[in-house]
């Protein structure tokens, strides 16, 4: 729907009459309700003033995500007039591959962003290549074969890096480290003692080993725990020399406390030098950092799709929905604009599920199943396919729904449910009330508003905007 | 006259029904033609041929001297050949600002990324097209409907922003498939003055299908007149009223 100005608000310029926030009060509202939300986390119980539950920083952070891959959804389904069935599992390829990216070769998080981002994307495109012949139903089996291929070779073919069925743990991103503070030299069987591990500020522990005469010395490292970190471990990074041989290592220190390096010579090793540098790098370990780093980008991303949805491309896009022999005799080539629809879908499914490894700090391949596929579609009709603010609207009412209105709901519906259906046991009603509620909330929309929130809101939008008139 | 388009013995069957059977015609630059026949005679087939959607199994479709049979519809578009549909065929979803700006498309450079920024050139494009796209609003009247949703239009309408799109794409030669069919006197009347300023202001070539004898004989300059995928007459609208297979086939024995 077109932007409708308020009552009042005369254009002068085509400038003015495209602008999405004609009116400065229109900026305004926006700007402040992006401060508002910036400011959540200084709200929650963890921050300084300790207002509402930190569950609700968390909550933003996974709907902030979701909107993301909704919003690449809402691309490739609600402009293009495509489907995929599969985009939960571009999420995981978006997500293992930064997280191996980063584990397996050095990647910083912000380097594994954008790599797996158009890692996925071009996966995403061969996946969208059977849209030339086919469309509809028929388009959305082919695209699920992606859900069970992708998760397949990951589990499976790549087990040796993706640790198969076994959860992976995702290192935190860090900005830096950026200023070292300390440079000792440590010898033999004097351990370096110090604190360290600030959630926000950590502390990265770097050893250099110099000139080593003989047998290579013990190097132990000890975290607050007590126990000896492995050379293995996903904050270490390990550095050998050509023959093999230790030079050194890079550690991260996350948990708070006090931490020992112990350098032992072999017997018979005469002299080895070492030094133990310790920086201070910016970590997103914590929920609350990560906020910073998912909300803006998920805003930011709103923003683009926005402007690609009301420029050359989106027009295309909708062409090709609307009507795709149409679109091909007025100069749109419809096959290069389907994969181009289902290479930024799969993009923003890739970040989406980068950013999703990077908050849990683990990964595992249950979280990119194809009911998460099919929630977000079913997502994507509640909010509205094909308009800009759907996926934000479908995304935060299931997520409401499901985290925050139905746990408040539970002791109500126990006492109820089990009066009204007295022949199911307790506990089946008890694991069947999530589905049931989502079930529910989709048919209602599916009879009611077949257009999703998103077409409510705009109507309310525009009744708003051009009061006092009706029309 | 130079040839604008020379549908050079074109056939085209679709199993054991053959739609077109050598036709053969040239569309002079700057000139109306008009084709007529009777429903199912292969009209529409013949500028489906031209446009590129049905690939006749022999012939050429030759645009502005060049042999076009073996280039894609869209890039057919990028040449220079636009057109309308006998069953509209708008983006019903869309505004009729966006149908047309849609149209725009060929002309324009912005791409995903700049697009997606909507900052310094991509900007100044979208806002020079927009100007383009404007004057053809004004042309056809269709200010007060700018910023409605094609799907909430009513049929003579419809037509008109679809013969706006077809516009929109700067052709030269414009295609019209039944522009006036469902329409009454004064809209089709309207219509045909639509088509004459376009022809007169901007020099494109149009070829058009139509039923509406009278006004075809009016509005052409040259007329083709198919029956069973057959060619059975060519010439000024005097020529074709004299035409006595024309006036077998298709105008009616009776009216002698």
């Amino acid at each position: 729907m077109a932007n409708i100005h308020p009552a009042g608000v005369f254009d002068t310029t085509y400038e003015e009459d495209m602008s999405v926030d004609r009116t400065p009060r229109d900026k305004l509202w926006k700007n402040l309700a992006f401060v508002a939300l910036l400011l959540v986390p200084l709200l929650s119980v963890s921050g300084p003033l300790g207002l509402i539950s930190d569950q609700y920083v968390g909550l933003i952070a996974r709907i902030a995500i979701f909107v993301i891959a909704a919003q690449g959804l809402n691309i490739l389904v609600g402009y293009t007039g495509q489907i995929s069935l599969g985009h939960a599992a571009f999420m995981a390829i978006g997500a293992y591959s930064s997280a191996i990216l980063a584990r397996e070769l050095g990647f910083t998080f912000w380097t594994a962003l954008p790599v797996s981002a158009v890692l996925t994307g071009l996966i995403g495109l061969f996946f969208g290549l059977p849209s030339l012949r086919v469309k509809g139903f028929y388009l959305a089996m082919a695209t699920l074969a992606a859900q069970f291929i992708i998760p397949w070779v990951l589990r499976y073919p790549l087990e040796g890096i993706t640790g198969g069925t076994r959860p992976l743990n995702v290192p935190a991103p860090l900005i830096g480290p950026f200023a070292s503070y300390a440079d000792d030299p440590i010898d033999d069987a004097t351990p370096l003692v110090f604190q360290a591990g600030d959630p926000y500020l950590v502390d990265v522990i770097s050893l250099e080993l110099g000139r080593v005469d003989g047998a290579q010395p013990a190097i132990e490292l000890r975290n607050p725990s007590g126990d000896i970190v492995p050379p293995g471990d996903f904050n270490m990074t390990v550095f050998r020399d050509a023959d093999g041989e230790l030079t050194g290592f890079s550690y991260i220190a996350t948990k708070p406390g006090e931490y020992a390096v112990t350098a032992t010579a072999e017997a018979g090793a005469t002299a080895f030098r070492a030094r133990v540098r310790r920086g201070k790098a910016l970590s997103f370990a914590t929920e609350t950092a990560m906020y910073y780093i998912i909300v803006p980008l998920s805003v930011f991303l709103m923003f683009l799709a926005r402007n690609i949805a009301r420029t050359r491309t989106g027009r295309a896009f909708i062409s090709v929905r609307d009507n795709d022999l149409a679109a091909e005799l007025l100069g749109i080539n419809v096959f290069g604009y389907k994969l181009r629809a289902f290479f930024l879908s799969a993009v923003y499914a890739g970040i989406a599920g980068c950013l999703l490894a990077y908050e849990r700090n683990s990964l595992s391949l249950d979280m990119f199943r194809l009911d998460i596929s099919i929630e977000m579609l079913a997502m994507l009709i509640i909010g509205g396919a094909g308009y800009p603010l759907g996926a934000l609207f479908g995304v935060t009412f299931i997520r409401v729904l499901q985290e925050a209105a139905i746990p408040a709901l539970r002791p109500w519906l126990l006492e109820i449910l089990p009066v009204l259906f007295p022949f199911i046991e307790v506990v089946n009603i008890t694991s069947a009330i999530n589905p049931i509620l989502f079930g529910g909330a989709l048919i209602v929309f599916l009879v009611l508003e077949p257009r999703g929130i998103a077409h409510r809101w705009e109507v309310l939008k525009v009744a708003w905007k051009i009061r006092p008139y009706a029309y | 006259m130079p040839v604008k388009l020379h549908v050079d013995n074109v056939s085209l069957s679709f199993g054991g029904i053959k739609a077109l059977q050598d036709v053969d015609f040239q569309v002079e630059a700057g000139e109306i033609y008009a084709v007529i026949g009777p429903n199912g005679a292969g009209k529409t087939s013949l500028i489906n041929s031209i446009n590129g959607f049905y690939a006749p199994q022999q012939g050429r479709i030759i645009f502005d001297g060049r042999d076009m049979t073996h280039i894609p519809p869209y890039k057919r578009a990028e040449l220079g050949i636009s057109r309308t549909f006998q069953n509209i065929a708008l983006y019903t979803n869309a505004t009729v600002l966006d149908n047309l700006m849609a149209a725009r498309h060929i002309h324009m450079k912005s791409n995903m990324l700049t697009g997606a920024l909507f900052w310094g050139p991509a900007q100044r494009e979208e806002i020079a097209h927009r100007r383009l796209v404007e004057e053809i609003i004004d042309f056809l009247e269709l200010e007060h409907i700018r910023k409605s949703i094609v799907g909430t239009l009513s049929y003579g309408l419809r037509k008109r922003v679809e013969l706006g799109r077809a516009l929109a794409l700067e052709p030269s030669l414009l295609l019209l498939d039944e522009p006036m069919a469902g329409m009454n006197v004064e809209e089709k009347e309207d219509m045909a003055r639509y088509i004459l300023d376009i022809h007169e202001l901007q020099g494109t070539t149009i070829m058009l299908i139509e039923h509406d004898i009278g006004l075809v004989m009016d509005i052409s300059h040259h007329i083709a007149v198919i029956d069973f995928g057959l060619k059975i007459g060519e010439g000024s609208p005097d020529e074709i009223s004299r035409n006595e297979a024309v006036i077998a086939a298709y105008l009616g024995e009776g009216e002698r």
